[in-house]
């Protein structure tokens, strides 16, 4: 059905995770919530991460859907 | 509880989520073109797409509240749920069913009931279900709308709005195709957004181990925690799934014997909603071929395997958090309107520490909660010794509801772990899954009523663009009547006890039916037509002839007589679902057999087993063989079984 799903996931991850991690590297700085951890960084560039290598998916899949 | 304040971070977050899911309705809008596009997606999905869509369509935010809650309540034998009440029985709709729902060309299970039975069937199922979904949707509407008011504040019915709106919009615009697509958004922003929390939760208990050890403490004397309040349990109770049910009802903390989970959980419950339930099945139906329908419920067992780690384990760390004083938690209690508190924090105030009984009654009855003895009296005590803040008061009273509000556990590690932006995350997840529910239902109940009601009983044989405009209408129906729905269950405290009441009615024997009709061709119309109401009418009765110990005659069973009395309400819940399936098979069976075919040989080819050809799977590549696969899938959820035996 014309629109490949990975598009809009890897972007809309992308998207959220680089907020957050600016969010967390830049504005945030009392970590005590979190246990001491900066998650917002960390989780941040998971979330780029996983943006990214769905994207890479919808372009290397094309418009052509995966089999599995 | 007083409302959060979101910061910027919190609503870019949802904003970003709410206008990508807009942005995928308003992208699929141009493929929308006949009533097939709109309502059964033309059959087009690959696989791993309609797979995360399946298992998220019944991952609704209900499930993820009250997996948690269970998993304060009942430990890791809430994966139960999963591993014998879920896995088991979409392997079987994979191998053995799929074929006839997919191969019939049927665009609903009602439909497959007609094809193979007749329309009373048909007509029965569909307007059972369509009721359903509504509920279902209204329900979990409600509980976003008062999610948002009692968190972050806002008007019930602004919120209300707002999130139908939303769905409204993107439904109608991409039909299922857009519900499948954002419940496969939906599944990642669950994923993501609840795994930091888990791993934060587990980082301050100490770890799985001290977790472990945490609960084995509880497990002796769950009343420390308020759980369970009456009943000592051995170390394990919480944290073995096996060993607590086969010792009997008595010995684990849910109440049932382990033929009430395996017969009625493992197969009547959970064979009766994965196998038969449009909700899920339709998005297996929507996939673009036979071999990729067949596997979309065992792409979705693989995650379902593994959420236990993600829902059940919250509420796990819930109860050990709660049982190490450092940490400065609790399970909340129930919600108490702050005019409460503050009535309760001067009965403290006024309450004499000579007369410990009386400052208990006091405090309590200003509260309106069962309050701990024990700490009231220290808190009076620790008050009259040096005069505490109101503040002060205030946790020590909420620390001395001597009840939990179980659905609360989510949300207080949310709040509990999550910074601005995380939080942001979390509650876009949490909105996200709840507004899914309601799209998941709404595409159900579109398509059964346009083709299963509308057309086959009001306006037939007209055009497809009818049907097609038809469709739209009714979506936009759909969301109306939800939302009507969810003021009904907002009016009645417990409008959601009869509802899912109705629901566990109207599911319990239906898996007798679709399991005769596809298995046995000697199955009659007219044998199925009775039996299912027969199974019906019997869990009706069985409800009103049992009761639950500790609960009083009224919605929750007994209101005849009381014949039975079982320890849980789960056992009472399992032994009514396996009373109502054996009374449907059997009614079913015997009806047949006393009336004549009216469906040849010819007629049931391709709806029935034996009069079906098997398929022959040879073309594909072994991992994707749904018999291989899933015998893999059923082994490694023995072993998951096995290690937390």
């Amino acid at each position: 059905m014309g629109l490949d799903i990975r598009w809009p996931i890897g972007l809309m991850f992308i998207l959220i995770g680089a907020l957050l991690a600016v969010f967390g590297a830049v504005v945030q700085s009392d970590h005590a919530i979190s246990l001491g951890i900066n998650i917002n960084l960390i989780w941040g560039i998971v979330l780029l991460i996983f943006g990214v290598l769905m994207l890479l998916g919808a372009v290397r899949g094309g418009k052509k859907p995966p089999t599995a | 509880m007083q409302p959060i304040q979101l910061q910027w971070i919190d609503y870019t977050i949802l904003i970003a989520y709410v206008a990508f899911v807009l942005g995928i309705g308003w992208t699929l809008a141009r493929y929308m073109k006949t009533s097939s596009d709109f309502l059964t997606s033309a059959r087009s999905i690959p696989t791993w797409v309609t797979g995360l869509a399946f298992i998220s369509a019944n991952l609704g935010a209900l499930e993820l509240v009250g997996m948690a809650a269970s998993g304060a309540k009942y430990g890791i034998a809430t994966a139960h749920f999963y591993w014998v009440g879920a896995i088991p029985a979409m392997i079987f709709l994979a191998v053995f069913m799929m074929p006839f729902y997919y191969g019939s060309k049927a665009r609903s299970t009602p439909e497959y009931l007609k094809m193979r039975f007749d329309e009373r069937v048909r007509g029965l199922n569909a307007i059972a279900f369509a009721v359903m979904t509504i509920f279902a949707s209204g329900i979990s509407m409600d509980a976003l709308a008062k999610l948002l008011n009692q968190l972050l504040g806002w008007d019930y019915n602004f919120a209300l709005l707002i999130c139908s709106g939303v769905v409204l919009i993107y439904v109608l615009k991409g039909g299922l195709t857009s519900a499948i697509y954002t419940e496969v958004l939906q599944f990642f922003m669950i994923v993501l957004g609840f795994a930091p929390v888990v791993y934060l939760g587990l980082k301050d208990v100490g770890g799985w181990h001290a977790m472990n050890t945490a609960l084995q403490s509880v497990a002796v004397n769950p009343a420390t925690t308020f759980l369970n309040s009456s009943t000592n349990f051995a170390p394990d109770a919480w944290t073995s799934a096996w060993k607590p049910v086969l010792a009997g009802p008595a010995h684990n903390p849910m109440g049932v014997d382990w033929f009430a989970m395996i017969f009625g959980l493992g197969f009547v419950l959970s064979f009766g909603y994965w196998c038969t339930n449009f909700l899920v099945v339709q998005r297996a139906m929507a996939a673009k071929n036979m071999t990729a329908a067949r596997n979309t419920p065992l792409v979705a067992a693989v995650p379902k395997m593994f959420f236990p780690f993600l829902v059940i384990v919250p509420g796990m760390i819930a109860v050990a958090l709660t049982s190490m004083p450092d940490k400065n938690y609790r399970i909340p209690p129930p919600i108490v309107s702050e005019e409460n508190y503050a009535k309760a924090i001067d009965a403290v105030k006024s309450a004499s520490p000579a007369d410990s009984a009386a400052a208990v009654k006091a405090v309590g009855d200003a509260l309106g909660e069962k309050v701990a003895a024990d700490k009231i009296a220290s808190l009076v005590a620790a008050n009259a010794a040096s005069k505490l803040s109101d503040t002060q008061i205030k946790q020590g009273l909420y620390n001395s509801i001597a009840e939990n509000y179980y659905s609360g556990v989510i949300l207080s590690l949310i709040k509990k772990y999550c910074p601005p932006g995380l939080f942001g995350l979390a509650l876009t997840a949490l909105l996200a899954s709840f507004m899914s529910g309601m799209a998941g239902n709404v595409t159900a109940f579109n398509t059964v009523f346009t083709y299963d009601l509308y057309q086959a009983y009001f306006v037939k044989g007209k055009s497809d663009r009818h049907y097609f405009i038809t469709g739209k209408v009714i979506t936009v129906v759909g969301i109306i009547l939800s939302m009507g729905a969810a003021y009904f269950a907002k009016q009645y405290d417990n409008a959601m006890d009869i509802i899912q009441l109705v629901f566990g009615f109207v599911n319990a024997p239906i898996f007798a039916t679709f399991l005769l009709g596809m298995f046995w061709k000697r199955t009659t119309g007219t044998g199925a037509f009775l039996g299912l109401f027969g199974g019906i009418a019997s869990s009706a009765l069985f409800h009103s002839l049992t009761i639950a110990q500790n609960n009083l005659p009224g919605v929750k069973g007994g209101y005849v007589h009381v014949l039975q009395i079982f320890p849980s309400e789960m056992a009472q819940n399992f032994w009514l679902a396996s009373f109502a399936f054996t009374v449907c098979f059997l009614l079913t069976v015997v009806i047949s057999l006393a009336t004549a075919r009216t469906k040849s040989d010819a007629d049931l080819k391709g709806l029935v087993y034996s009069l079906t050809p098997k398929i022959v799977d040879n073309n594909i590549p072994i991992y994707q063989k749904p018999a291989v696969v899933g015998v893999v899938l059923l082994i490694v959820c023995v072993i998951l079984n096995l290690i937390f035996w």
